[in-house]
């Protein structure tokens, strides 16, 4: 799967994208931000707060209920600020 | 129509192609938005350098069509425009037009009330500020999804 970060979700882990395979025990989003979370401290910063962070699967924002395809592009940011 | 671009726009130019050869149009409502500097009367805030702002170019493209497909299916409207630029800008530029075409001008005003509405709350965009103090992100704010909200509370008016 492709993991895009945006904003200073960006800024805090480091990366703008990365691709993996989904992990076996990675099935939504909610277990997707704990496993990046457990990647490093940049990510950890980045989560701390998940319930501001703003999740997008195939470019439709979802819950982080939201059940995973290993064949998704998945993105991660802080709220909206255009206009 | 959708246009996501770095260049700046001509407002005039791009309101005389929107209505090009469609007489049944009665009146374009559009909103230009601009890079405001974020000094008040009391110089309580360093001055505004620049903005950045970053997008997400697949989904900017997909919501923004998506937004504009429910304007249209929710007002009788005859031709419609959003530009949103991304990049370095100073204030004073010009960051987004949103235009609307009808044949009269309520729904010309509400469509474009709506588009923008819905454009601050949904369209993958973010603003970095520079100022003399340094960088910092902009804060989503509360009143922009409350704007959003009331137009899934109140009825359109075609079904009043």
């Amino acid at each position: 799967m492709k993991i895009l970060y945006f904003a200073w979700l960006r800024q805090r882990i480091g990366v703008a994208a990365e691709e993996f395979d989904l992990p076996a025990d990675v099935t939504t989003i909610d277990d997707l931000v704990g496993y990046l979370t457990a990647k490093g401290p940049g990510y950890a910063k980045g989560f701390a707060e998940p319930q501001v962070i703003r999740a997008a699967v195939n470019y439709e924002y979802v819950p982080f209920d939201h059940k995973l395809s290993n064949n998704d592009e998945v993105a991660f940011f802080p709220p909206v600020t255009g206009g | 129509m959708i246009k996501v671009q770095q260049e700046d726009f001509d407002v005039s130019a791009e309101l005389a192609a929107l209505a090009a050869g469609n007489h049944g149009i009665g009146g374009i409502v559009s909103f230009v938005g601009l890079v405001r500097d974020l000094v008040g009367p009391d110089n309580a805030e360093p001055a505004l350098r620049a903005m950045t702002l970053e997008h997400y170019p697949a989904m900017t493209e997909k919501k923004l069509g998506d937004i504009e497909a429910q304007a249209n299916a929710r007002w009788p409207l005859e031709a419609s425009l959003i530009i949103h630029r991304y990049g370095r800008l100073e204030p004073g530029a010009q960051i987004v037009l949103v235009a609307c075409a009808a044949a009269h001008r309520q729904d010309a005003f509400d469509s474009c009330n709506f588009l923008m509405d819905w454009l601050k709350t949904e369209a993958p965009f973010w603003k970095l500020e520079e100022t003399e103090a340094g960088e910092d992100w902009v804060d989503s704010r509360a009143s922009d999804d409350a704007a959003a909200a009331r137009w899934q509370a109140k009825p359109d008016r075609a079904a009043e």
